[in-house]
């Protein structure tokens, strides 16, 4: 008998455990972004004003920019939400995505230790600094294909340095919050978005050594997942999973007026604005 | 030294204190690994007691893969289930990629050989004598190997709470597949590892405290009725 209520009590945690939250009334769509704006708070402010006007529900999956366009050109995503407009326009070009707009920008710095050890301060381009680094001390990259590896390498060829291999370049394969904190224990140079940097310098014994160069422009995009041409990739002759219409409309609220001051209200804990809407 | 312990002190403030997202996230934790371990059980034990009981060619071999596939690297899941579920992938139809159900999926995966190899320990290890017993008694093929794995239900037991301690440890696999979306797939091994990122450490030691002591919890309520149940049949 003392078994039997055991078990009991054991199928009830069970049960429990296993309750489905239940069936969704809403319209998802999911949205391939960077870890820049999901992790600056941006998302988590701004889709909830416009889940409440059209009951569009964004799911967002915050990689960086080359993982987030590749989850579009293999469907996992019905929009994505980048910063590295090269590859944007490429995708574009390429037929995977449509529509592609300006969205917002705000702009890249260089961190570094508190102490500067390569005295980079007071350098305004961006070029010398990284030639700079290169001679004397260490610089942390992305390497992992976002929009913040695209811009650092094509800094690097502008000054016609081959980091890769490097004893002095180390490539880490991971986010710009775990990026900045390599760069902090290594007591490196890195180069990251102000809007993470601003969400994350209290916990880090960095400072900017540069910034303002005009070359350190950082513009991001929206773009929706072409379901044509994926229909032509999967040899399917439609696919119904892409939600194009729920897609564009999000678009098209970024873009508007009332999306335009969502994301120029949006400020950080320190009342910083992080991103500056440019859509035209 | 001292910010491990002003760590520990804010994650105690935060516990006292915390929150619906907060609770959100515990919650889909356990619905996810909970939900893996049934399922996983469900297919497992049959599994399991085919094996004991069942001669086939390559038994043996079929054991060492499945000793074996108990420690599969959760990322290697991961990505393979992601493959499968990616809509250029073979169940792309479903629509399960970043969903719960893809996180069930995986960490299904990962539970199942544990407690199908530790359950065909536990099976292969009853006495004999019992076996004899009941075929003594007149019992048909299928109410012996009833009566057998009874007998090794706390050794199977022990195999659900090895898988439990698994899942819920478990990031590698679930962040894949699940995408770690907040609100909707995020739980709270991916939660600590994205604090660690932003280096909020306080939360994510916070979390990493509740996480041990839910299962601590669990792991008590099974060993206790495992105890139970043990000292009843030894009676």
């Amino acid at each position: 008998m003392v078994i039997k209520i055991n078990y009991l009590v054991l199928l009830a945690i069970f049960s429990v455990v296993v309750f489905s939250s239940g069936a969704l009334a809403t319209t998802e769509i999911i949205c391939a972004s960077t870890t820049s704006t999901e992790n600056s708070g941006l998302f988590s402010y701004i889709l909830p004003i416009f889940e409440k006007k059209t009951g569009i529900k964004v799911k967002v999956v915050a990689r960086g920019t080359g993982a987030a366009i590749e989850m579009g050109k293999r469907g996992d995503a019905d929009v994505a939400f980048v910063h590295a407009k090269e590859q944007e326009m490429k995708a574009v070009e390429e037929g995977f995505f449509v529509s592609r707009h300006d969205v917002m920008y705000n702009d890249f710095v260089i961190i570094g230790p508190n102490n500067d050890p390569a005295k980079i301060k007071g350098i305004k381009s961006t070029t010398e600094a990284f030639k700079k680094i290169a001679e004397s001390s260490q610089f942390i990259s992305r390497g992992d294909n976002s929009g913040t590896n695209t811009k650092e390498l094509s800094i690097w060829k502008k000054v016609a340095i081959d980091p890769k291999g490097q004893k002095w370049y180390l490539e880490v394969g991971q986010g710009m919050e775990k990026t900045q904190r390599i760069a902090n224990e290594k007591r490196a140079y890195t180069l990251t978005d102000r809007g993470t940097w601003l969400a994350t310098k209290d916990k880090l014994e960095m400072v900017i050594v540069l910034e303002g160069d005009p070359s350190l422009f950082n513009q991001y995009g929206v773009m929706a997942v072409n379901p044509v041409r994926l229909s032509e990739s999967a040899g399917a002759e439609k696919v119904p999973f892409i939600k194009y219409k729920e897609a564009m409309e999000f678009i098209s609220w970024l873009i508007s007026k009332e999306g335009q001051q969502a994301i120029a209200s949006f400020k950080d804990k320190n009342g910083n604005q992080l991103f500056i809407p440019n859509a035209k | 030294m001292d910010s491990i312990i002003e760590a520990f002190s804010k994650a105690f403030t935060l516990i006292i204190n915390f929150n619906a997202e907060l609770l959100g996230i515990i919650f889909l934790s356990l619905k996810v690994s909970g939900t893996a371990l049934v399922v996983a059980t469900i297919i497992g034990l049959p599994l399991s007691a085919l094996i004991s009981f069942k001669k086939f060619p390559l038994k043996g071999l079929f054991i060492s893969v499945l000793n074996t596939f108990m420690g599969l690297p959760p990322v290697v899941v991961g990505l393979f289930v992601y493959l499968l579920l990616s809509r250029s992938g073979p169940l792309g139809f479903m629509g399960l990629l970043y969903t719960p159900s893809a996180m069930v999926i995986a960490q299904t995966i990962l539970a199942l050989p544990i407690i199908a190899s530790l359950s065909n320990s536990a099976i292969v290890s009853v006495e004999p004598i019992v076996k004899q017993a009941s075929m003594t008694l007149g019992a048909t093929t299928l109410q012996v190997s009833l009566t057998i794995i009874r007998e090794a239900r706390y050794g199977i037991m022990s195999g659900v709470i090895a898988a439990f301690g698994r899942v819920m440890a478990e990031v590698g696999a679930i962040l894949i597949v699940g995408g770690n979306i907040a609100g909707y797939t995020r739980v709270m091994t991916t939660t600590i590892a994205l604090e660690t990122d932003k280096g909020n450490f306080e939360l994510a030691l916070a979390l990493g405290i509740i996480l041990l002591a839910i299962s601590l919890f669990i792991n008590s309520a099974l060993h206790l009725i495992q105890k139970k149940g043990m000292a009843q049949t030894n009676r």
